[in-house]
């Protein structure tokens, strides 16, 4: 097992790959479940029953959709521009899956004496007794975030038509908009922590010193704001179905519709799993459970939060939408940035 | 502007723990009210049908949906020798029964009207006269 590859021992690509499985496994099993859990939670919020009828309390239903969408008839229209109508799907949905090569979801384990921390991109190092990971980790699910825009301008550009390309433009603006406050969130906690590595962003944040309650709005607004950046309720412009049919994915069918879907929904568990990561003290909680299971905990509880919200609230017209951008969130998170710095120097 | 938003995720997550209104309807029926108006009956009386084929109920009828044909039984008495409702033009308003003055017409509680071919809208009289 000491053979090395580019430098690396065999077990650390092994590793690599069942976590990656694992992760990704994990990942599209709770894709789909949210959307059950969607249904569910709005239903009984809305003291409806939510699925009831495929499998037991409809607990079958996101397989009958996929099923249901994957025998539907592909259509592309004949005047869109073919290439970018079809890679688009898949620039959404890429971005939103690999942002989790990154995030941190659980302490090191030992198996059979190899050290394995459980991020997909970190390696433990034995020499220094500690994990090496990404060390702009922050600034490559940012990178990631923005890079999922294109695949809904693409999409609203390439299907010639009106309300597609509509969509796609309220989104794009919107994405953009909302990155910076987002951006701005994340600059005041790594103020705090001196470090782009997600890995010793979670190191500071043990025994509840969560960076939630250092940077109580630097929280909000980074949760907002992302809820504005994956489109979600009550910023879900691009798609409003009232006044632009389906907006971006109007053209799309079948899988390549299902794709937009899944993107929409891993977006979610990505952002839910970054706002943890940085703010609700990562895989950290009490020891009487080990640090994934921590980790799903917060995950699945944010998740839940923004059905809650999606239950809760009408969507915002387009002005609104920008004017709390631009300038609430904005002034906001600059100013939070300033009085940590503030702040900070002034505890030195 | 805060505390609104707040008072209104408070009352979806309470919302979440009521019991849903939902009818599970295939297996659950509703209880319709007594006064449903639903699929028309007729009377039997006497072992026949108490229709006398006045045609005051076609005649009121809103849909002119309702066929009436005279016919005269074996004591010279007028009798409906073929009654007719035809269900997709019927807006189940009722006045058909309310304008018979023998009482012969009925609406009942059955609302499941539904039917694969059109022709099987149209009730005839063995399907209105009602079940014994
Ligand atoms: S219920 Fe109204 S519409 Fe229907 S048959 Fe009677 S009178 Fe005509
Ligand atoms: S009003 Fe009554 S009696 Fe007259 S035709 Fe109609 S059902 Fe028969």
């Amino acid at each position: 097992m000491d053979t090395l590859i580019l430098g690396l021992p065999v077990a650390y690509y092994i590793a690599m790959i069942a976590k990656v499985l694992v992760a990704f496994v994990f990942v599209l099993l709770t894709v789909a479940y949210a959307t059950y859990a969607e249904r569910k939670i709005i239903g009984h919020m809305q003291v409806r029953l939510g699925p009831m009828r495929t499998g037991w309390h409809g607990l079958l239903q996101p397989i009958a959709d996929g099923l249901k969408l994957f025998f539907k008839e592909e259509i592309i229209p004949a005047q869109s521009s073919k290439f970018a109508f079809l890679v688009a799907p898949l620039v959404a949905l890429i971005p939103a899956f690999i942002s989790f090569a990154v995030i941190p979801f659980g302490e090191t384990i030992t198996i059979g004496g190899y050290q394995i921390p459980l991020q997909i991109a970190a390696v433990y190092d034995p020499a220094g007794d500690r994990v090496l990971d990404v060390n702009v980790g922050v600034l490559y699910i940012l990178g990631m975030a923005s890079l999922g825009v294109y695949g809904i301008v693409l999409a609203g550009w390439s299907s010639n038509s009106k309300y597609s390309l509509l969509g796609g433009l309220r989104s794009s603006a919107q994405m953009v908009s909302y990155e910076l406050a987002a951006g701005l969130a994340i600059v005041s906690v790594f103020m705090l922590s001196e470090s782009l590595s997600l890995q010793k962003i979670v190191a500071d944040q043990a025994g509840f010193a969560w960076y939630a309650f250092k940077q109580p709005v630097a929280f909000i607004v980074f949760f907002i704001c992302s809820l504005a950046e994956i489109n979600r309720t009550p910023f879900d412009l691009p798609e409003a179905e009232t006044e632009l049919v389906s907006g971006f994915c109007t053209e799309y069918s079948s899988m390549k519709y299902a794709m937009f879907f899944m993107a929409e929904y891993a977006n979610m568990v990505t952002v839910c799993a970054v706002t943890t990561t940085l703010f609700l003290g990562g895989w950290h909680g009490p020891a009487f459970l080990p640090g994934w299971i921590w980790f799903i905990i917060k995950v699945y509880f944010l998740i839940f939060v923004c059905m809650w919200i999606r239950a809760t609230y009408p969507r915002y017209r387009y002005d609104q939408l920008m004017r709390l951008g631009w300038k609430f969130f904005l002034p906001l998170t600059l100013l939070n940035v300033v009085a940590t710095g503030i702040v900070v120097t002034l505890l030195k | 502007m805060i505390m609104p938003l707040l008072k209104g995720l408070g009352i979806t997550l309470s919302h979440l723990f009521k019991k849903p209104v939902t009818l599970q309807y295939p297996d659950e029926m509703p209880e319709v009210a007594p006064r449903f108006r639903g699929l028309h009956a007729l009377n039997i009386s006497h072992d026949k049908a108490k229709c006398v084929a006045c045609y005051l109920c076609p005649t009121v009828c809103p849909a002119k949906c309702i066929k009436v044909e005279a016919g005269e039984d074996e004591n010279h008495n007028k009798y409906a020798a073929e009654y007719e409702i035809d269900m997709l033009r019927c807006i189940f308003c009722g006045y058909c029964v309310e304008a018979c003055p023998v009482d012969a017409v009925r609406m009942t509680q059955t609302f499941e009207l539904a039917n694969y071919k059109r022709a099987d809208f149209v009730f005839t009289k063995d399907r209105l006269l009602e079940k014994k």
